[in-house]
Parts: structure tokens; C-alpha cells; sequence
């Protein structure tokens, strides 16, 4: 009797609990209607299936529970009603196998008129390539890729000339026209996957896959990796601005093509020795920092992470937050490099600057900091040497007390969290996993005994331009 | 002593001598079962405990110190392959396996019965090798447990080095255990039936098991030579499942090879692995649910046919968990359409099921509780393969928790489900006294209902689109804040059920002094291991005499008889009461 009221109340519950949760589809924007269509019929045959089925179950609970002057039936077979629900069954499979295929076949056969792009990913990043007038997509080698080609780019090839090449987790597509995404990954599979969409596919080392869609409503949707690629999947995100033709067309043609970022003259370590003469008031003649003054040691650190962040504090991506008392002094100073090539310039004068390592001054427990480096290590390298292909900075032998205060920022969401900051959000995922200060003080005094990099000899080069991000308008 | 055990033979071999002969180097298939059933219930509760870190961390995100992203990963990798290869298989085919297949078919053991006592010391040991991997530097690998190359042997994994060897080393020694057992199994059931004991008079039970096991020994290997392949990219660094990458911004030295290969051989192995669950679990939910419906199985050659179909069939549909691997597109229409077939064999067994309990007399002892619980947990999963299957719906919900939410109802609730079914219903002929009722009705509904409450809501996560393996999920434009508080329910739910199998682990070991004798056949059963003259069964099972068998398996409430049960023992010139001999051969 329980048991058939409370398979009743199951069956009654998930019925209501399919028509009053507030947990759906997210609203659909693209083409892909017919998959939605789709489901809606699967729901509707499995759901009669599901409730008939248990309901016959708790009936006959109820109605067959044991008494013990009854005897069972005894009816080893019916061919008949055997015969009956093999054939219903097999019609509703059918009817929603077939229409199904019908729009499996769409999928798989791309209209003609769509245009292709290139989605390129990485652990833990996206990069997209769009064929320049030619409208076609210049051949690319992995044996290729490095610091100054991350795409991979075969120099020799001229279709890949004027491939326009976005080196940025967002990418616009233009609204109501359909678009083939060319899917190519540099290391392991991901997945490219965004759910307004509906569609997805694995980006897999080795070949080149595709998927095609229509945007269909203008607006920013979230780009996730939906195929595990290592401890930083869940912040492999990227986002897509579906945008008017005309808006998409400015945004694209604000990117350099892969001729241009060739072309770019190299940059002028004597015309920065000039620029840095405000950065030294602060940052120290040397680049070597000042505690006092609150600016962190500059010499030695990666020259595309200090151009990305120069970048950042002219853009205001950072130094807007209201909590982020220093980073506000140092906007308005990174305003004075009034181009591109004056950051090259003052960057690449930095380069130039003894890079000794910055004093101690974070004390903590260095071996619970070397468990809690663990992770971080799987981007800034296990000696905290920066990754330039994850976009990580050096750490090891930079300003410690600095650390500690951007650990912190990000944690609070003060940095990390403006829409311009392509990799922030990610490593404000990975500081919201250090839950104290001590935390904190452990790590940074653990990094504070990891030897700085041995650069002698070593050429660290970055093509001008090859880091060129504009700011992006993500609304 | 190396010996075959013939079945009709009566002098008994590999008589235990002593205290570690019959308890530690036993050669009896009932010890062997216990051995593998305890081994697989310990590393199962490991598991569990992985399972609750998991759902700590999603339900209240970045609350403990100890789950970062890289012990996350691990978390989970751990609790998958350990569910479906160390529990799940384990302890069906390892433990019901070997305790049922014999005293069902009649037989004094398994054919061979040294290398069934080696199957589980291999097994021990792979288990060991895995359990090692929580030790050694980077601990386990992170890899998730399909351990997807290139990914399962990079730097960006967690436990890339030595966690992802002794996996591998620890898969391909259980395949080894595995092929040790399975071959007994199937050679077992095909030359050591009884007097009698047709195959079509065989209990659903072992159907299940055999076809399982067939369909282990032909699958395993895919598993097998994937593995081993993999070890060798790792660690002398061959290119089978590596192109040409870029590892963290280094070029590295494999080419050529292809990760997809690696996918297609895991899922050769890995679809057909979901029956090597589920078939035994068919099987022994079937002979669960006639012996307490009071009622024969309802169509029991159809029975045996949808197991047959749905064994052979499972080794056509394995691209369906391929569908957006970036294969080729077109194999979607085949892999769509076989395996939507596959749901019809599959609907039938669901249907006789539930005929079957029509018009019987339901004693809803502790087992039938279970075994009910276990139609409507499948019934509810069943379905939501259909979605899964059909290669366009897949497409938004593929990666999703929607697939999580499905293949746990499926293949972890349901045939956990059985298990418990199958331990209340047969702990009395194995240790000769019976569960405790309350305590068994406690851990039913709370498992059952708080099952359901964990798996039923996290489809709709799938819905909206929440990717699965996510250590957080930040911030988005689609999943709402309401999505957290359901995944903090459905984590409480987790640890509220987790909590409760420790009451039915206590169960275990209570009434095995507490509780009330058993004698020979408590539920009034027809199938032979009720008929054993001494319960718990003595080493060689049937005394002087094997018995012989002279009837299907299911001659329940047969009109006229005295008793609502004919034991398969019985011959008919006891029954003249009975006209219809339609399954007698």
C-alpha cells in the first residue's frame, strides 16, 4: 500500500517537477529550432511511457499485494499482447528515430553559402581565425606554432596572408548568417560548445572539425569547453558576440592580419629608456620595485604579460575597480604611452633591465606553500617561471608582497572580473580556492624559494604586434 | 591441487584442509565469491567517500580547503572507474557470479577452480595497484575515467605520470583476473549443468551472468590493448594515440597518431561494459521478482532472447557516446538507429517485469521492495537513453549533467538497486540466517527515494546546460543561482543516502550473529540453491548426490498444487495435477 502511494507520488512529482522547476532550456539563439522540436517529441513519448509503465507498476503493487488465501495466476506466456507491445514500441521508437536522422542530416551537411572561421584550441584558451578577402584560410602546422606564431601560421603559405587573427578568448559573429566553425585544438581535445546554440563538437589534436550554425539573436553568450582538458577546464570559457554585420565587420577589421602582424616594425629599447623615466618614480630606476611606492618589480617579468596589462590600465580594464586603491594611480601613467609601439618601446627597454631578485618580505610555512603550489603550477610552470602559452606570468624572484595583494584582488573579484580581462577570470577561479590569508602568506613564501629564471643567452622575443588585442566592446 | 571438477563426479576435490585452505586459498566458488563481494563492497565504499567530496564541492563550492581543482578531478576519476570496473563488475560477475552460476546449474563448483582462486587474488591485487595510486608522487590521474589521450598522459593532468601508469597497469591486470573468471563462467555453464538442467530451463540469474560474461571476455580486450598502447606512449613514448601537439607552448615529439583511435577502442569496450553490468542484474531482478510475486517470469524464452539480443547488439552501438567527438559525422545515422533498436528488447524485459507482477501475490519482503525499486529507477533511466541515443537530441545535452544524471539512474542506481536486492535475498542461503527486516526497510527507502532526489532533478541541470567534470562553474550568462541551491539539495541528498549504507553494512555484519535462522528456503523458492540439503551450502554443495532437474525455474502458484511453489527438483510424476507441459523439452 506505501509503496504504491509512494510510486504514485513519484510519478505525480516529476511530472510537476518538469512543468514548474525553473530549470530548462536556456532560451535558443540559433538556427537549430528542429533540435529543440526534437527533444520536445522525445519528451512527450518517453513521458507517456514513464508515467503508463509506473503507473501499471503501483496498480498492480497495490491491487496484487500478498493475502494468503489467494494463489497467483499462472500464465507463462502471451504471444499476443507479447506481439502488441513489441509493436508499439518499435512505432515509438520510430517516431523519434526519424525525424531525428532528418535533422542529424542537416546538421551534418553544411549549406553552401556559409562562411567559415577557424576556432583554435588550447589548454586553457580559445584563438579564432577568420579568412581574409579571399575568403580562404591559409594553411597551418603545428610544428609551426611558438611565442611569435601561436597560431601555427605556414609564413610560405599566401592564402594565409590576410587571415585576420584574434588572439582573445571572444570572437564576433555576425547575426543571421550561417557560419561553419573549422575546429582545430594545438594539444588535447576540447570541446567547442556554447548552449544557445545547441550544437557542439570535440576539438581534436590531429585533424580539423567542423560544425555550422546561424546565430539568430544578437547579444554575448558564453563559449565553454565541454570536453575534460585538464585542471583548467572549467575555466576554458571564452565568450561569442553576436553582432549586426556592419558592427561585426568594424570589430573584425579592428585585428590585424597575419601580413600585418609581420610587417610591424621592431620595437625601440631607446625611445623607451625615455618613456620609463615616469615608470621609474614608482617602479624603481631599475624596474626592480619599491614596496613603498607600491609598484611591484617589472625587470624579469614576461614582456606579453606587462603589454596585456599596460594595455588593461589604458583600456580600463584595470585600475577602474573602486577597491583597487594602486591600480587606480597606475591608470592614468599607463595612459601616457599613447600607442602600441610606445608600449613595444617602453617594454622592450625594460627587457634590458637587471633582472635581480626582488627582496623577501611574505613569511609563512613554505611547505604547506609548496602543497598549495601544486596547483598553480600547472600554469606558472613548476618553478614559477611563467607559461607564455597559458598566458601565465612569472612569479619567482617578482615582488612577493605584490602576489599577496593580487592573489587577494582576484579572490575578491577587485581584479579578474572586468569583461575586457581575457584571463583574469581564471585566475580568479583558482584564488577563490585559497580560503585564508595564512593560506595566501604560504604560497608567496613558498614562491619566494623558487630560483628566478636563468636567462643568459636566452632570447625572449615577441613579434610586435603578434600580442595585439584591442578592447572589446562586449555589449 | 590443480583439479577439474566434473560435475557428475562424486569423489569431492580440493577438499579444504585447514583454516587458510578453506578461508584464504580457497578453491570453493562460495568463498571465492565472498572474497570478491568483500574485496569489491570495501573499494566500493572508497568510492563513496570520493563521491561525497565531489558533491561537497559542487553543492558548496570552494567551502573546503582539501578539494582544489586537481584533487577534484581526481576525485572523480577515481569514483567512476572504480564503480563501474572495482564494484559493479566485480561484484556481479566476481561475487554473484561465482556464488549463483554453480549452485544454479546444479554443479559442485566451477570447472576450474584453481585458476577461479587465482581470478581473485589477481583481482585483489589490481585492486591494490589502484589503491597505490593515492600514494605516489602527483597521485591518482585526474584523467576522468574514460582517460581520454592525449590529455590522460600530459602535464595538464593531474596524476599524468604515475597516476595514469598504475591505472593502466591496474585495468590490464583485472582484465587478467576478468578472463580468468569468465572463462570458468561460461565453460561452467555450458559443461556442468546438471542432469536435466537444459539452457532453457535455466534461470534468468544465470542467463544474465553468461551472456554478461561472454560479452566481458569479448569487450575486455579492446580495454586490453587500448591500455597497454597507452602505457606506451607514456612511458617510451610511441604516437598511437598522439598527433603532433604543443604542450604547454612546447612542441613535443609524438606524431601521427590518433586520439580518436583510443575513443573508439574505450567505447568497444565501454558500451558493451553498461550490460556486463546490467544483464546480470536483468537476470537476477527477474528470479528476485518471481519468487516474491508468487508468479512465474511473464514470457520467460522472450526473457532470454532480449538478453541474448541486447548482448549481441551492445557491440554495434559504441559510437553513441562518440556522436560530437569530431568522428566522422555520418556514423552518427547508424550508431542513432541501432541504438534506438536496442530499446525495444530492452522495453519488453521492462514489460515482463511488471506483467509479471500483475496478478501475483506480492510478498513485499526487503529483496521485492528493492526489486521494485529497481523497475522504476530503470524505467526513468531507459528512458532518458532515448534521448541520449538519438544522435540530435545528444547534441545539447552530451557533456552535460543531464548524461550524468542518465548514466547514474541507469547503470549506478539500477543495478545497485539489484545488488541490494540480491544480497537481502540470497544472505540467507550464504550465511544461513536472514537480514534484519527493519533495518533492511530503513536502508530501501531511504536509498531508493533519496536516489531518486539526487538523479531525477540533476536532468534538468542538463537542460539548461551545465557541463559536466566543471570544478566550478563561475559566472555565466545561463545558469541561474537557482542551479546552486538545487545542486546544494541534491549534495545533502548524496551524503544523506551515503549515510545509510553503513546502517545496511552493520546489517551485514549484525545479523550474521543476530539474526534469525534462515533454514533451507525461506522465500519458498524453486531454483536449485534452495534445494542444497544443508544451508549454508557444504564444500561440494550436494552431498552424495547432485540433483536433478525436471523443470523450468518458475513453477509458481501452478493450479492445483498443494503449495504455491514446484522446486525444479521435483519431477513431474509428483505433479499429476499439472497438464500443462508446454516448457517441459
Amino acid at each position: 500500500m506505501t509503496l504504491s502511494i509512494v510510486l504514485v507520488l513519484m510519478i505525480a512529482g516529476s511530472i510537476l517537477f518538469h512543468f514548474l522547476s525553473p530549470w530548462y532550456f536556456t532560451p535558443i539563439a540559433s538556427n537549430w529550432g528542429a533540435i529543440d522540436a526534437t527533444i520536445e517529441l522525445t519528451f512527450w513519448i518517453t513521458g507517456f511511457v514513464f508515467t503508463a509503465v509506473n503507473l501499471f507498476l503501483a496498480y498492480a503493487v497495490f491491487k496484487y499485494r500478498y493475502q494468503a488465501n489467494r494463489r497467483a495466476a499462472y500464465e507463462p506466456e502471451n504471444k499476443k499482447l507479447e506481439l502488441w507491445l513489441t509493436g508499439l514500441t518499435t512505432i515509438g521508437v520510430v517516431a523519434m528515430l526519424a525525424p531525428g536522422l532528418f535533422v542529424w542530416s542537416d546538421f551534418v551537411n553544411v549549406p553552401k553559402e556559409a562562411h567559415s572561421f577557424e576556432v583554435l584550441g588550447q589548454q586553457w584558451h580559445w584563438g579564432f581565425r577568420f579568412p581574409g578577402k579571399d575568403g580562404q584560410l591559409g594553411t597551418v602546422d603545428s610544428r609551426l606554432i611558438n611565442l611569435d606564431n601561436p597560431f601555427g601560421m605556414n609564413p610560405d603559405d599566401p592564402a594565409g596572408q590576410d587571415d585576420v587573427l584574434i588572439n582573445s578568448n571572444v570572437v564576433h559573429l555576425p547575426v543571421d548568417k550561417p557560419v561553419r566553425a573549422l575546429l582545430r585544438s594545438k594539444d588535447v581535445i576540447h570541446n567547442f560548445a556554447v548552449p544557445q546554440f545547441r550544437v557542439k563538437m570535440d576539438l581534436v589534436p590531429g585533424i580539423v572539425t567542423f560544425l555550422w550554425f546561424t546565430p539568430t539573436k544578437t547579444g554575448t553568450y558564453d563559449i565553454l569547453c565541454e570536453e575534460l582538458c585538464g585542471i583548467g577546464h572549467h575555466v576554458m570559457r571564452g565568450k561569442v558576440v553576436v553582432d549586426e554585420a556592419a558592427d561585426f565587420q568594424t570589430w573584425l577589421d579592428s585585428y590585424p592580419t597575419y601580413a600585418e602582424v609581420q610587417a610591424r616594425p621592431p620595437p625601440d629599447p631607446v625611445a623607451g629608456a625615455a618613456a620609463f623615466v615616469l615608470c621609474a618614480t614608482c617602479h624603481g630606476a631599475q624596474g626592480e620595485g619599491n614596496i613603498d611606492q607600491h609598484g611591484p618589480k617589472l625587470s624579469g617579468q614576461e614582456p606579453w604579460y606587462l603589454k596585456r596589462q599596460l594595455e588593461y590600465f589604458k583600456q580600463g580594464v584595470r585600475g577602474t575597480h573602486a577597491e583597487d586603491a594602486y591600480g587606480k594611480l597606475m591608470a592614468p601613467m599607463a595612459a601616457t604611452l599613447i600607442n602600441e609601439q610606445a608600449i613595444d618601446n617602453v617594454i622592450a627597454y625594460i627587457q634590458t633591465l637587471p633582472d635581480d631578485p626582488a627582496p623577501s618580505t611574505v613569511h609563512g610555512n613554505v611547505d604547506k606553500g609548496e602543497k598549495t603550489y601544486r596547483l598553480c603550477a600547472y600554469c606558472h610552470g613548476p618553478k614559477g617561471h611563467g607559461r607564455w602559452a597559458l598566458n601565465a606570468p612569472r612569479q619567482a624572484g617578482m615582488s612577493d608582497w605584490y602576489l599577496v595583494t593580487q592573489l587577494k584582488n582576484f579572490k575578491h573579484e577587485i581584479r579578474g572580473s572586468h569583461s575586457g580581462d581575457l584571463y583574469g577570470g581564471q585566475m580568479s577561479a583558482m584564488a577563490k580556492t585559497l580560503s585564508s590569508d595564512a593560506i595566501i602568506n604560504n604560497l608567496v613564501a613558498y614562491i619566494n624559494t623558487l630560483p628566478p629564471p636563468d636567462r643568459a643567452g636566452q632570447i625572449v622575443s615577441v613579434m610586435p604586434g603578434a600580442q595585439k588585442r584591442r578592447a572589446v566592446a562586449d555589449e | 591441487m590443480v583439479a577439474v571438477a566434473i560435475a557428475d563426479q562424486e569423489q569431492v576435490l580440493h577438499e579444504p584442509q585447514s583454516f587458510i585452505s578453506r578461508y584464504i586459498w580457497s578453491q570453493d566458488h562460495k568463498v571465492i565469491a565472498i572474497q570478491y563481494a568483500i574485496t569489491a563492497i570495501a573499494v566500493g565504499l572508497v568510492a563513496l567517500v570520493l563521491s561525497w567530496l565531489i558533491r561537497l564541492q559542487i553543492g558548496f563550492p570552494n567551502a573546503f580547503d582539501f578539494i582544489d581543482p586537481a584533487s577534484y578531478y581526481q576525485f572523480v576519476t577515481m569514483h567512476g572507474m572504480i564503480m563501474v570496473i572495482y564494484l559493479l563488475t566485480a561484484l556481479l560477475l566476481g561475487g554473484f557470479g561465482n556464488y549463483l552460476i554453480p549452485l544454479m546449474i546444479g554443479a559442485r563448483d566451477m570447472v576450474f577452480p584453481y585458476m577461479n582462486m587465482l581470478s581473485y587474488w589477481v583481482y585483489l591485487l589490481a585492486v591494490l595497484v589502484l589503491m597505490a595510486s593515492f600514494f605516489v608522487p602527483g597521485g591518482p590521474t585526474g584523467a576522468g575515467w574514460t582517460l581520454y589521450p592525449p590529455q590522460a598522459i600530459l602535464q595538464g593532468t593531474p596524476g599524468a605520470t604515475w597516476g595514469i601508469i598504475l591505472m593502466l597497469l591496474s585495468l590490464v591486470i583485472f582484465i587478467v583476473a576478468f578472463t580468468m573468471g569468465g572463462l570458468n563462467y561460461v565453460t561452467t555453464v555450458l559443461q556442468a549443468r546438471t542432469r536435466g538442467m537444459t539452457l532453457m530451463r535455466m534461470p534468468l540469474s544465470v542467463w544474465g551472468l553468461f551472456v554478461a560474461t561472454i560479452l566481458g571476455l569479448l569487450a575486455f580486450p579492446a580495454l586490453l590493448v587500448s591500455g597497454v598502447m597507452m602505457l606506451l606512449d607514456q612511458v617510451i613514448g610511441t604516437s598511437f594515440f598522439m598527433p603532433a601537439i604543443v604542450d604547454m607552448g612546447e612542441q613535443s615529439t609524438y606524431s601521427g597518431g590518433s586520439p580518436i583511435l583510443f575513443q573508439h577502442l574505450f567505447w568497444f569496450f565501454g558500451h558493451p561494459e553498461v550490460y556486463i553490468v546490467a544483464l546480470p542484474a536483468f537476470g537476477i531482478v527477474s528470479d528476485i521478482l518471481s519468487t516474491h510475486a508468487r508468479k512465474n517470469i511473464f514470457g520467460y524464452r522472450m526473457m532470454i532472447w532480449a538478453i541474448v539480443i541486447i548482448g549481441g547488439m551492445s557491440f554495434i552501438v559504441w559510437a553513441h557516446h562518440m556522436y560530437v567527438s569530431g568522428m566522422n559525422p555520418y556514423f552518427g545515422f547508424f550508431f542513432a538507429t541501432t541504438t534506438l533498436i536496442i530499446a525495444v528488447p530492452t522495453a519488453i524485459k521492462v514489460y515482463n517485469w511488471v506483467l509479471t507482477l500483475w496478478q501475483g501475490n506480492i510478498r513485499l519482503t526487503v529483496p521485492m521492495l528493492f526489486a521494485i525499486g529497481f523497475i522504476f529507477t530503470f524505467v526513468n533511466g531507459g528512458l532518458t537513453g532515448l534521448f541520449l541515443g538519438n544522435v540530435t537530441v545528444d547534441l545539447p545535452l552530451s557533456d552535460t549533467y543531464f548524461v550524468v544524471a542518465h548514466f547514474h539512474m541507469v547503470m549506478g542506481v539500477s543495478p545497485i538497486l539489484v545488488i541490494f536486492a540480491a544480497i537481502y535475498h540470497w544472505y540467507p542461503k550464504i550465511t544461513g540466517r536472514m537480514l534484519d527486516d527493519t533495518m533492511g526497510k530503513i536502508h530501501f527507502w531511504t536509498t531508493f527515494l533519496g536516489t531518486y532526489a539526487i538523479y531525477f532533478p540533476m536532468h534538468y541541470l542538463g537542460f539548461l546546460g551545465v557541463p559536466r567534470r566543471y570544478f566550478a562553474f563561475g559566472v555565466t550568462g545561463f545558469i541561474p543561482e537557482s542551479a546552486q541551491m538545487l545542486n546544494a539539495t541534491i549534495t545533502i541528498a548524496a551524503l544523506f543516502v551515503g549515510v545509510f549504507q553503513f546502517l545496511f553494512l552493520f546489517n551485514l555484519v549484525w545479523s550474521l550473529f543476530k539474526g534469525k535462522q534462515a533454514g533451507s528456503n525461506p522465500w519458498e523458492a524453486t531454483t536449485l540453491e534452495w534445494q542444497t540439503p544443508q544451508t549454508p551450502p557444504a564444500h561440494g554443495n550436494w552431498g552424495p548426490e547432485l540433483p536433478e532437474v525436471h523443470r523450468w525455474a518458475y513453477d509458481y502458484s501452478v493450479p492445483g498444487a498443494p503449495r504455491d511453489f514446484i522446486p525444479q527438483t521435483v519431477p513431474f510424476s509428483e505433479t499429476p495435477f499439472q497438464i500443462d507441459t508446454e516448457h517441459e523439452s
